[in-house]
């Protein structure tokens, strides 16, 4: 899916329904399941994610054209990419503690686990994988994390109704969300094929 | 060899740069943190339990600090962690005696009358607000365990729709408390076995109505107590702790068995 054969709103289209990175690459479960019990907080986390999404897009797309092609060592990406994003998640810690703490305090332990979201590791490698240029690495970061944005603030929703339902016992819990993520998951693959 | 070393220099070099920035940062967006909280937090029992009911032992420094949070509030620490705090804080440390949480409510089944089958959210606090509760008595122990689920030491269990406390697990963090929605379990001292176990204000005969075991208000253990320590307020009575000689007196007067040793 390149950015100037489809135009940038289907582009947009495709990386947040189609190729939903929770339900339908299945990547970034771990924070979808856990952060997902209030939308407030859940809202926070899927801004933090597309905050670290696209500048990590951008910063493993530069380390990728700048260090690791030209030095050939394009088998070093996933490592790097890695260490990068590590780094880049300690700095937004930082940044968030001091101009944020509101933010910094709602997110608790989930912001360093944004460090082991695999959907950030996964966009940086599916951008090279695609060969995308900078610009299109950095909106399928944004879109692939505001897809994220809207899975877990939808699972939020449903969660927060699941709190005063009556559930039957076996599937109390995290049965039950791990039911739901798999129906949404199901509804969405009818957006598959929507953009060609 | 070339390839090796070239590997070695770009991820050195990264991790360079990045320890640069980083460490800079940590310069930059430096927030000011009151040492006493480290302090106070390598004091703590660690556990992140949250029975003193702040966002884990962080939360809880974070309060101490502030002079929110009583140094005793941390029930898993003990009277070793309430002393290290005391210093830290320079106040001196109050000998706390332990306490334990108490159900003052004796409305089990046959004894608290039901006014209709319940079978909806298993929440007490769902349940009272569907027209006040499946139980007769309108100030009595719902049952459906919200204390139970809150109780993060399992001391708390349902027998016969009465929350019942394992005194040896409970550790009186007060988390069941906070949660009943019928306001029937107190924090006493552990010393302080002979208890009041009804809230009911309800008048003599309606509460007598509602349940075999309610405080209808007779005063008589008001009468029989030399110490001056238990009182009828708001139709019900309650013991001064800090009176009360636990001598049972008022155990043998009491009509419906309302008092109890425990």
């Amino acid at each position: 899916m390149r950015l100037a054969e489809v135009g940038f709103f289907l582009f947009m289209v495709d990386c947040i329904l189609c190729n939903n990175y929770i339900f339908s690459r299945f990547l970034g479960n771990c924070p979808f399941l856990g952060v997902s019990s209030k939308v407030e907080t859940s809202i926070g986390m899927g801004l933090a994610v597309t905050f670290v999404m696209g500048l990590a897009s951008a910063f493993t797309w530069v380390a990728y054209t700048y260090l690791l092609e030209p030095y050939d060592l394009k088998y070093l990406d996933t490592i790097a990419f890695i260490f990068i994003i590590a780094a880049l998640v300690q700095f937004v810690e930082m940044f968030m503690k001091k101009s944020l703490p509101a933010l910094y305090n709602a997110l608790g332990i989930y912001l360093p686990l944004i460090t082991t979201n695999c959907a950030v590791l996964g966009v940086a490698l599916l951008n090279i994988k695609s060969s995308y240029g900078l610009i299109e690495s950095v909106l399928s970061g944004v879109f692939g994390a505001l897809g994220f944005l809207l899975a877990i603030v939808m699972m939020a929703g449903v969660r927060e109704r699941l709190e005063t339902s009556d559930i039957p016992k076996p599937f109390r819990g995290f049965s039950i969300s791990l039911v739901i993520a798999g129906m949404m998951a199901v509804a969405f693959m009818g957006f598959t094929g929507l953009v060609k | 060899m070339l390839d090796i070393l070239n590997a070695l220099l770009v991820m050195g070099g990264l991790g360079i740069v990045f320890g640069v920035i980083l460490s800079f940062a940590d310069k930059v967006f430096a927030v000011p943190v009151d040492e006493k909280v480290a302090l106070i937090r390598d004091n703590l029992a660690g556990a992140n339990c949250g029975a003193c009911g702040y966002p884990g032992c962080d939360g809880f420094a974070e309060a101490v600090a502030k002079g929110e949070a009583p140094i005793t509030g941390c029930p898993p620490g003990g009277s070793k962690t309430v002393q290290a705090l005391a210093e830290i804080m320079g106040v001196s440390a109050t000998a706390s005696e332990p306490k334990v949480a108490r159900v003052l409510c004796q409305g089990a089944n046959e004894i608290a009358g039901i006014r209709y089958e319940y079978s909806g959210v298993e929440s007490c606090a769902a349940a009272v607000a569907f027209a006040g509760g499946p139980k007769l008595c309108q100030y009595s122990c719902v049952g459906l365990g919200d204390c139970v689920n809150v109780c993060k030491f399992d001391a708390l269990t349902i027998e016969n729709d009465l929350a019942v406390i394992d005194d040896k697990k409970c550790t009186a963090c007060g988390m069941c408390v906070n949660v009943c929605p019928r306001h029937v379990i107190e924090l006493v001292p552990r010393s302080a076995t002979v208890a009041v176990r009804c809230r009911s204000s309800a008048k003599a005969r309606e509460a007598r109505a509602a349940c075999t075991h309610a405080c209808i208000g007779c005063k008589r253990c008001e009468k029989a107590c030399a110490f001056d320590a238990i009182h009828v307020a708001d139709g019900f009575a309650t013991i001064d702790q800090e009176k009360c000689t636990q001598c049972e007196e008022c155990i043998k007067v009491c009509p419906n068995n309302c008092i109890t040793v425990s």
